[in-house]
């Protein structure tokens, strides 16, 4: 029996549907959209209780006002009383994100259903933040004109640490989008491969039939669980860290120094 | 790395599902769904402050009624003691009036008996002198035979009655 070859980069294939090759066109369906349709039915789904009004919140209702006191919080307490309007594109981030990364890892495959983690594709990932960069932009030329390049200069600083200063500045704010978009994009893609390849070395060690080859089964199905938890909770933080970088970036622009 | 050797195909497959999915999260649970849950958060917190308002306000009446009530009872009670008392000094004044009245009247009736004793005493007396008088006249006389005027006789008598 030939050992199963291990593709631990088989996972984040994007494959079409419904189509037998893919196609260089924005209609294309593939478990990608699959994927994102149904984080966007879960995100409806879960705050739809929201929706219930009523005085005293049922579980349903109370976790939609959960959530939307979290990320209401964290408009509020980063960007001030004017981030009341940023707080539709925060929840979107967060909510997208946590469900994206959550529901890529759950064990639907045990169902059949192959689960695609959308925010391990950096095209997913790195869009949400340059949406992200340019709502900082046009909020910071809207609100300041050009008086928003005085975002990189320190205030108060003597002159020559201002020169120091400035072209640093510069660069960090534009690595921003990139640092944004990376930092979920690595994370999924990181654990879901550690993953992978430790799920493999379960089904090889059992495969092998040897007492050692379970005991090595036996310790990875440990890993596995640990790790699984663990994703759960990176999960949350990156979405989390997504939205408050959000938040704190509108704040950079909203509230210039 | 499928994300790299896919980038060209997939790229706009990815960004326009995605931007569906944004734009379906961003307006209609965004803006709808997380607007009505806030607004109904805010509803249920102000009328949780009203109704703490309210309570505050009911206990601070409940409260100013009892102070009111209490100060009532206070006076009441103040009033009640202030009737005992004068009925209490009433009492001993009138009391102590009749007293005064029944002394008066008691050391009233004394003197006049003293003085009716004393007149009977004297008028005894005279009575008593004249019969001696009288007494003393017979007595010289049957002892005697001789007639002793009243005068002298009466002159004996006090003389003895004096002595004695």
């Amino acid at each position: 029996m030939a050992a199963p070859k291990i593709d631990p980069m088989h996972q984040f294939q994007i494959a079409p549907i419904g189509a037998d090759e893919l196609i260089a066109s924005p209609f294309q369906f593939t478990n990608s959209a699959l994927w994102m349709l149904i984080v966007l039915a879960v995100v409806v789904l879960v705050m739809w209780g929201g929706t219930k009004r009523e005085l005293v919140p049922g579980r349903w209702q109370a976790l939609a006002e959960i959530i939307t006191n979290f990320l209401g919080d964290i408009t509020r307490q980063t960007i001030g009383a004017n981030g009341r309007k940023y707080l539709p594109w925060v929840f979107t981030t967060f909510m997208f994100i946590l469900a994206a990364n959550w529901i890529g890892a759950m064990p639907l495959a045990l169902a059949g259903a192959h689960p695609f983690t959308v925010t391990s594709q950096f095209s997913v990932t790195w869009t949400m933040s340059v949406m992200s960069f340019a709502i900082v932009l046009v909020v910071g030329f809207w609100k300041h004109g050009l008086h928003f390049f005085s975002l990189f200069v320190p205030k108060g600083a003597p002159l020559a640490i201002k020169l120091f200063i400035a072209p640093i500045e510069f660069v960090s704010f534009l690595v921003r989008p990139f640092s944004l978009g990376l930092r979920p994009f690595v994370a999924m893609f990181a654990g879901h491969i550690l993953l992978e390849v430790f799920g493999n070395f379960i089904v090889q060690g059992l495969n092998a039939g040897s007492a050692a080859g379970g005991f090595i089964a036996a310790l990875c199905f440990v890993f596995i669980v640990g790790m699984s938890g663990l994703e759960l909770l990176i999960g949350a933080i990156q979405a989390y860290v997504f939205a408050l970088l959000t938040a704190i970036y509108i704040n950079d622009a909203e509230n210039l120094h | 790395m499928p994300q790299l050797s896919q980038l060209a195909l997939v790229i706009q497959s990815q960004w326009f599902w995605l931007l569906l999915v944004l734009g379906a999260i961003y307006f209609v649970v965004g803006r709808g769904i997380v607007g009505k849950v806030e607004s109904t958060v805010d509803d249920r917190d102000a009328r949780i402050a009203a109704d703490l308002a309210e309570a505050q306000r009911l206990q601070d009446e409940a409260e100013a009624d009892e102070e009111a009530w209490r100060t009532r009872v206070n006076a009441m009670r103040a009033e009640a003691q202030g009737v005992t008392a004068s009925a209490k000094a009433d009492a001993q004044a009138k009391l102590e009036a009749r007293l005064a009245a029944a002394d008066a009247e008691i050391a009233l009736r004394t003197d006049s008996a003293v003085a009716e004793l004393d007149t009977a005493r004297k008028s005894a007396m005279a009575e008593l002198e004249s019969v001696a008088v009288e007494a003393t006249q017979q007595i010289v006389e049957r002892l005697t035979g001789a007639s002793v005027d009243q005068a002298q006789a009466r002159a004996a008598v006090t003389g003895a009655l004096g002595h004695a």
